[in-house]
């Protein structure tokens, strides 16, 4: 079943894959490279939680917990999350869902992955070299008179900002140039519109974080005085800058990640997609509304009155297309025929979790009640139930749904559905506690709290151990997979976007003729495989390998 | 249990309310609170209802039904947007209470500082938590010495960012005499979280003018064996601190460690040494004698300091050996 000659042993050695063209290959790195920087991020956020476990010093001080929660923040941010979905399964698929042999730049690709690791590499040695303790928001005027490693790691993220806006300008070109026959924008899978979506944010919001970070570094290292109000700057203005890039990157961690579950949902309900055009036209509508709503970040910071309204009404604008979304996912399940696999459980949650984690968002559009939660504990459950219970179970989704794919072997269902539980519940006592906690007044970023608080964390600490021996059991059995894995079929799930009508693995030029697209949802010409397993097309007979 | 977990009153969600705008707050907040319950229990029901109902099984196959339906898209699309202009002109409106203070409002400055706020009433005593009347609006007109600091008092749910180089103002009235916590909300360091005040609010207007008139004078009350002590609390509160160490690493001015009968040497040249009279001058002509090594930048203290103060300086100087 699996094919000879395969992208991953097509050729062999580590210049074969250091010097790889191949966006599988690059799409295979970029997984390794980001998932181990969530193994680091995540430990940073065990040791934060571990402190909090109860009140006064635990395990460190002040100030390392200071840098821990940077760390976790940074790491998880920049190098984890933003990267995750686009560079790693986006580079992987894209291309493929598309009938082409390769994005339309390879060496741009390439070069994109070497960026990250060089990008990385300036921030994990700011930690090494004693860390940084400004959050990883960089607020002046602390991060100008702070004495930790301030510019080391924002030239990593400067550099780390180049990597991603090559992706999405690499990801623009490929689906504007290389769509196969037939495959209309209409026609395009929903995974591609969002990426298309993350892709104008990458390349349009990116530079300004450049731009930013060198006048924050300008600031330190020169004293020019754009941020520093002794020298006549304003530090409100480095807020301003910092979010016009880093709320639109808010949507370049969600906008895949809905993508995924358009793709999961639809395929593992074996049921056509309600709504295309409507999913499909709020991803732009979300990348487009995404830029006009980050000043509500600064509603407590000093921004005027008329300010705060516009940006507060502009933010509940970005509250439509998401639950248009939502009930349109809804709406496929309608008459389908659900396969509870792993991928399809983690869609699942992620209508539940990512559904508080935007409902909540209400609550924080709101000024008045802003007021209250800004800067609490309500508001890092917030975007907790974004990030994670949004983009992080949607990866998982993801990566469940394409690992056939991308190593020919499939996984333990059985496992797959026990670590899903433990995600499920230790990410909600982890963070749901820390909502209610947050509308008592608990603010963030403390390293110690007053005695109300202890019950709150204790809980929160311990859902995290929860949610880690989840993970544990992930990489577990997605390990043993690769090597103790049952054979994967070219379309075990039963897919029809292109992707699956080629070997799993993929050959090393993914297909052998290229294919004429047609409904990536209609399911119709699919029939069960006796021979291999899994489904093959009546549609797409021989244009891939076997 | 049930009344309490969907927000009607204090309990599972939101700590007591403490100020006139806080019932305002609460009220949208368990609005919003209760919208959200119904949403997520109907999205979770029709989700739950249709895994169960259409779950893969012998038998059992995908049926084809309509793929879209614009009917049903604009209806979804139309509902939930009346609902957030709803929720935000609710805000909106609720907000504007936040921010326009009564015109007759007591007004108290606020300086946010690493890591400790100080509170300046009229009369220029300096504490470091906020005493208030009852039931009288209060401004706060807020700075910051060095980072931002975010001033946030959950019973009155009022937070305002205290900005160096700027001014915030923020205000509420107090309703229930009593003692309510302080916070500061934005991240400033290491004792980001010790960074602790409290507002207290007296039982009545009077009871806080005899507190503001005992804090103006507590000089007063001091043995004079204790006078230094006097001294040592306005050296925290009124800028000194900032400028002179008291550990002998010279700052912005020179150190008071070990300065008392000390000779210094001058910026012209000549010499003076540090007794009554010098310090006297110091502080109400700083630009009278420049010690060598410093810029002549400290601010002038006349009509700050009272003479009794400046005495209890004094007596504090003498402690530092």
């Amino acid at each position: 079943m699996t094919p000879k000659d395969h992208y991953l042993n097509h050729t062999s050695g580590f210049a074969s894959w250091a010097f790889t063209l191949d966006h599988k290959r690059i799409g295979v790195m970029y997984l390794v490279a980001t998932l181990g920087s969530f193994l680091l991020g995540g430990l940073a956020a065990l040791a934060v939680r571990t402190e909090l476990i109860s009140r006064g010093p635990t395990i460190m001080d002040a100030d390392t917990y200071n840098k821990m929660f940077t760390l976790h923040g940074a790491v998880m941010v920049f190098l984890f999350i933003i990267p995750s979905i686009p560079a790693a399964l986006g580079n992987f698929v894209l291309p493929l869902m598309l009938g082409a042999k390769d994005v339309a730049f390879p060496r741009l690709n390439l070069m994109s992955f070497w960026l990250w690791v060089i990008g990385a590499l300036f921030c994990i040695g700011a930690v090494i070299s004693g860390g940084v303790d400004t959050g990883w928001t960089f607020y002046t005027p602390y991060s100008t008179t702070t004495n930790t490693n301030v510019i080391a790691t924002t030239l990593g993220v400067f550099i780390l900002g180049f990597s991603s806006i090559f992706t999405g300008l690499n990801f623009i070109v490929t689906i504007h140039k290389l769509r196969p026959l037939g495959m209309t924008w209409f026609k395009m899978p929903l995974f591609l519109w969002s990426l298309y979506g993350t892709a104008l944010i990458q390349v349009l919001a990116t530079p300004v974080l450049g731009i930013t970070l060198l006048l924050l570094i300008a600031e330190r290292a020169l004293g020019i005085g754009i941020f520093d109000p002794a020298l006549g700057g304003d530090p409100v203005l480095f807020q301003h800058f910092f979010w016009f890039y880093s709320h639109p990157a808010v949507y370049i961690m969600i906008l895949p990640a809905m993508g995924i579950i358009s793709e999961v949902i639809s395929i593992h309900s074996r049921k056509h997609i309600f709504g295309y055009r409507f999913i499909a036209l709020s991803s732009i509508a979300i990348a487009a509304f995404g830029f006009l709503v980050w000043g509500h970040h600064m509603f407590v910071s000093g921004q005027s009155g008329m300010a705060n309204a516009i940006f507060s009404a502009l933010t509940f604008s970005v509250a439509i297309p998401s639950a248009i979304k939502v009930f349109n996912w809804l709406a496929t399940l309608y008459k389908g025929n659900i396969h509870l696999t792993t991928a399809m459980i983690y869609a699942l949650m992620f209508i539940i979790t990512f559904g508080i984690g935007g409902l909540t968002g209400l609550h924080l559009g709101a000024l008045a009640v802003d007021v209250h939660l800004h800067d609490t504990y309500f508001v890092v459950a917030h975007f907790h139930y974004v990030m994670f219970g949004g983009t992080v179970i949607a990866l998982l989704a993801g990566l469940h749904h394409w690992w056939p794919k991308m190593f020919g072997v499939m996984i333990d269902e059985r496992l797959g559905r026990i670590a899903a539980f433990f995600i499920f519940v230790g990410f909600n006592t982890t963070f749901f506690t820390q909502f209610v906690m947050g509308s008592h007044g608990m603010p963030r970023r403390y390293y110690d709290y007053l005695p109300q608080f202890t019950v709150y964390h204790r809980i929160s600490t311990i859902g995290s151990y929860v949610m880690a021996a989840g993970f544990f059991l992930i990489a577990y059995y997605l390990l043993r997979s690769l090597f103790r894995g049952q054979a994967a079929p070219m379309n075990p799930y039963g897919g029809n976007s292109l992707e699956w009508h080629t070997a799993s693995p993929p050959p090393f030029d993914n297909f052998t003729t290229t294919p004429k697209a047609e409904d990536p949802y209609d399911y119709d010409r699919l029939v069960p495989d006796e021979v291999n397993g899994g489904y093959r097309s009546l549609t797409y007979e021989g244009v891939g390998t076997r | 249990m049930l009344s309490s977990f969907i927000g009607t009153g204090p309990g599972f969600w939101l700590p007591r309310q403490g100020s006139t705008t806080a019932a305002g707050v609460d009220y949208l907040f368990n609005a919003v609170t209760a919208i959200s319950i119904f949403f997520f229990v109907l999205i979770t029901v029709v989700l739950l209802y249709f895994v169960w109902k259409y779950r893969a099984r012998p038998g059992h196959e995908a049926k084809a039904s309509a793929v879209h339906n614009q009917k049903l898209e604009i209806t979804w699309t139309v509902i939930p947007l009346m609902i957030v202009v709803w929720i935000f002109w609710e805000g909106f409106t609720g907000f504007l209470n936040l921010q326009m203070p009564p015109e007759n409002a007591y007004e108290v400055q606020v300086l946010g500082q690493k890591w400790k706020w100080l509170f300046t009433y009229p009369n220029g005593v300096v504490d470091d938590n906020l005493h208030v009347p009852p039931d009288e609006p209060i401004r706060l007109v807020m700075t910051s010495q060095d980072v931002i600091h975010s001033l946030y008092v959950p019973d009155f749910r009022i937070k305002r960012d205290a900005v160096p180089g700027r001014y915030e103002r923020e205000w509420f009235q107090a309703e229930e005499p009593g003692e309510y916590q302080i916070f500061c909300a934005e991240y400033c360091g290491t004792s980001h979280s010790a960074m602790l005040s409290k507002v207290i609010v007296h039982r009545s207007r009077a009871e806080f003018e005899k507190w503001l008139a005992d804090a103006g004078n507590f000089l007063d009350k001091l043995p004079p064996e204790k006078l230094w002590e006097g001294g040592q609390k306005l050296y925290n509160q009124r800028g000194c601190k900032q400028c002179h160490s008291v550990d002998g690493v010279a700052g912005i001015g020179p150190t008071f460690k070990g300065i008392w009968g000390h000779k210094q040497a001058l910026k012209d040249g000549s010499q003076a040494t540090v007794d009554e009279n010098y310090v006297r001058e110091s502080i109400l002509n700083p630009q009278a004698k420049i010690v060598a090594g410093f810029e002549p930048v400290m601010p002038t203290y006349q009509g700050r300091l009272k003479d009794k103060e400046i005495t209890a300086i004094i007596a504090y100087l003498k402690t530092l050996e």
